[in-house]
């Protein structure tokens, strides 16, 4: 892993790296060197599988982390690809070409966090939700409990404890700890 | 409920549900509106009882011990309607089969919790089952959204959308637990309790708003059989 | 439709032939789902048939959609524990392992040996469960209603073990971070003894029954193949992939567990298609029944079974990001874990196996099928929405 490392930093700009196992290290990288590093590591180093394509929110930040995770069979290892975007334009180039597969993932992140992949097939089209009407909802800045407070009819008599003053007043009842 | 102004992007229609002009196979052309002309769209009409009671009573008794479920597994309850119809079980004793189609259901099973998409699709197939319908909601998530209680996409409380006979608590309730659930039910019915048919045809505005509230796509006919 | 071991089956019919024309009159649409028998879980397929021959399919998923990575964020670390096992509804086990090892990772904590061996055992039971479900699902697919209620009825005894084990019929909430909840019970072993010659009495009925049936045999050899050269372009993982050659299997290339203890061989098919991937998982439970025996005679019987957690209500995890991953019995299950040093997660992302096998290699399998096929080829998959749409 270290030396594949050291390779791809002679061939592309890589950012901070982060080894977090023997056969799992992540690393960030520029919009513009995904798609040539990805490609790289497809093609040449055997990660021929896209296990997955996520992407976290980094509200403080005012950051899209997208993550790409490849993996390759033959050495039993993995690289994931962080890529920063900004949060107000978080326009990514769309890989779909490269797996099909990720033209799905690619349709869960426009929808669940409003990032969007030109050209990547039903981008579009609903996927999870119908009829949504508010911002993404895997966004940080959704509210997913007042959301539902609002929208949906509750039951009345549903009790909700905060899990240490629970613990802490049956501590009291039962004398001390068990 | 939302202010309809404070909605981010309002929900357009879908391209096959927009009016459109079609060619016949005479060579006519005319203009078909799918959500109207593809649907009966008549209010559902509440079912007078038999005028004397002991005939009431015999439909009553006959209905109770006929569950056609429809085979419409809403959410993970689902899993224990296989060992239910296998022979550990073997709900098939108690007149309780399994149905594929709506039209030859009088059981519903809303087996968990409901998201907004399977609503609609819930509320269609409960509308195209045949009267007197029963409905029995399984697991806490339909009772009062259970493990879900803060998601924003599953409702909260099913009896809000439609007119729920018999609740089966737990998370996931056991095949005993859904047998002794059906015998409750039996029972209502046998009793001459189980309205919600009925139910749903006197209240069928209210259930419409309440449907409506929660689905933004309303892109169907408000009753469709 | 035979022998198709190429590239593109049937894709290329789609690929080549113009746009379809539904106003030609040729063509019809038709929606499979979410209420149809033949459906898999709570999805549905919108085809495109030409006659019984179906040009085109388009999967819409998001009937079962609960919003859990969303609610994962707003819960404490163990709070997230009793809800993840509902992501997956046939084979829970796997959320909860790989949720509490991402979790351990990232924290710093070690789980004791003994609860190892418990969780491996938890898993393999799941993995026959599952098994046990997709060969009644298929069975019942292709019109042979019997093979389910065998196979439900051998599910209900393994059912049982998991009672007396977790107390739970379904959703176990066994593997919590740190440990196990429990050790095995009194007299566990022999009753498990029991249920594996019963499953293995099954599993020859149904090889009998099933296998050797000429319907069966005629309406799935040759149907429904994936090419090797597909297997990685569309993130075929597990049983899907083994079956088309590839000793694709989590539990040796990246052994997890205590796997590196147990003696076995991954089961590989040669022809991929639905046979074959019927095939590799009936010979699947046979190895999982031969793991169990192995761990019920290795495992050690005493010892701790939680590693020492931090006070959970106050369990705050640094910064950091990690992917861990299991083999499942329908591929690589996996959770991508992200902590940002607060006392909830940052984001956890589930990567089902199911999300590459029933969307884009079930729409690239369709084209070319009959109508009667595509819910036998769902099935084949062995595919489970929930874990699709979480």
């Amino acid at each position: 892993m270290r030396t594949l490392l050291e390779s791809l930093k002679e061939r592309f700009p890589l950012g901070p790296i982060t080894e977090q196992r023997p056969d799992l290290a992540f690393v960030t990288v520029e919009r513009e060197t995904l798609r040539p590093l990805i490609v790289h590591l497809r093609d040449r180093e055997g990660f021929t599988h896209l296990v997955l394509l996520t992407a976290v929110d980094w509200i403080e930040e005012n950051l899209f982390q997208l993550t790409y995770l490849v993996h390759d069979r033959a050495n039993a290892r993995d690289i994931g690809l962080r890529v920063m975007l900004p949060r107000d334009e978080p326009e990514m180039e769309s890989i779909h070409d490269l797996w099909p597969t990720a033209a799905t993932y690619q349709r869960e992140l426009k929808e669940m966090f409003g990032i969007p992949f030109p050209g990547s097939p039903r981008l579009d089209e609903e996927f999870i939700l119908e009829g949504w009407v508010d911002i993404p909802p895997y966004r940080r800045d959704f509210d997913t409990l007042k959301f539902a407070e609002e929208n949906f009819e509750h039951r009345a008599g549903r009790g909700t404890t905060d899990p240490a003053t629970h613990m802490r007043e049956r501590m009291a009842t039962q004398g001390g700890s068990k | 409920m939302r202010d309809e102004d404070t909605l981010v992007r309002r929900v357009p229609v879908k391209d096959e549900l927009k009016k459109r002009v079609v060619k016949g196979p005479d060579g006519l052309e005319f203009e078909v509106d799918p959500i109207q002309d593809y649907y009966c769209d008549a209010r559902p009409e509440v079912r007078p009882g038999s005028y004397v009671r002991i005939v009431e009573d015999l439909f009553n008794w006959a209905r109770s011990e006929s569950l056609w479920i429809l085979g419409f597994g809403t959410g993970c309850g689902a899993i224990e309607m296989r060992p239910l119809m296998t022979p550990r079980f073997d709900a098939y004793r108690y007149g309780i089969q399994w149905r594929p189609t709506p039209r030859q259901a009088n059981l519903f099973v809303i087996s968990g919790y409901l998201s907004v998409k399977t609503l609609k699709r819930a509320i269609r197939s409960y509308e195209q089952m045949q009267s007197p319908k029963y409905v029995v909601g399984l697991g806490s998530c339909t009772i009062n959204g259970g493990m879900y209680w803060d998601s924003y996409n599953t409702i909260k409380k099913l009896d809000e959308y439609l007119p729920v006979d018999v609740y089966i608590a737990g998370c996931m309730p056991r095949p005993e637990a859904l047998l002794a659930g059906f015998e409750e039910l039996k029972r209502i019915i046998r009793a001459g309790k189980a309205e919600g048919a009925n139910l749903y045809a006197q209240n069928f505005d209210w259930y419409k708003a309440n449907q409506k509230r929660v689905i933004h796509d309303w892109d169907m006919p408000d009753y469709n059989w | 439709m035979t022998g198709r071991a190429t590239s593109s089956p049937g894709g290329s019919t789609a690929a080549s032939s113009p746009p379809i024309d539904l106003s030609s009159g040729k063509y019809l649409k038709l929606w499979q789902g979410p209420q149809h028998p033949g459906i898999t879980g709570n999805m549905s397929v919108e085809l495109t048939v030409c006659g019984d021959e179906v040009v085109e399919g388009k999967t819409h998923v998001g009937y079962l959609h609960r919003g859990f990575e969303k609610l994962m964020e707003r819960r404490t670390f163990i709070q997230v524990f009793p809800i993840v096992c509902r992501v997956c509804v046939p084979e829970p086990d796997f959320n909860e392992y790989c949720y509490a090892a991402t979790i351990e990772e990232l924290a710093g904590i070690e789980a004791p040996e003994r609860a190892l061996w418990i969780r491996t055992l938890i898993l393999e039971m799941g993995r026959i469960n599952s098994y046990m479900m997709y060969l009644g699902g298929q069975a019942g697919a292709l019109g042979m209603g019997v093979i389910g209620q065998w196979t439900t009825y051998v599910r209900d005894l393994m059912l049982d073990r998991f009672e007396e084990l977790t107390g739970a019929r379904i959703y176990h909430m066994f593997i919590l971070p740190g440990g196990v909840r429990d050790g095995l019970p009194d007299g566990f072993d022999g009753r498990m003894e029991e249920t594996l010659r019963e499953i293995e009495r099954t599993l020859a009925d149904v090889e009998d029954v099933m296998f050797h049936n000429a319907v069966f045999k005629k309406r799935t050899k040759g149907v429904g193949v994936i090419p090797v050269d597909l297997i990685d372009r569309y993130g075929v993982t597990g049983p899907n992939a083994r079956a088309a050659g590839l000793p694709n299997d989590v539990r040796k290339d990246h052994p997890y567990l205590v796997y590196p203890e147990l003696t076995f061989e991954p089961v590989t098919g040669t022809d991929s298609d639905m046979y074959t991937r019927a095939d590799v998982r009936r010979r699947d439970v046979a190895v999982s029944v031969d793991l169990i025996r192995q761990i019920i005679a290795k495992m050690p019987r005493t010892g701790p079974l939680t590693a020492k957690l931090p006070n959970v209500l106050h369990w705050k995890i640094p910064r950091g990001e990690t992917y861990v991953r299991g083999e499942c019995s329908r591929g690589e299950y996996g959770y991508y874990t992200v902590t940002d040093g607060s006392g909830h997660p940052r984001r956890i992302n589930v990567r089902g196996p199911s999300y590459t096998h029933a969307m884009a290699l079930l729409e690239h399998l369709i084209p070319g099928t009959n109508i009667a096929d595509v819910a036998a080829l769902m099935v084949s998959l062995h595919t489970y929405p929930p874990e699709i749409e979480r």
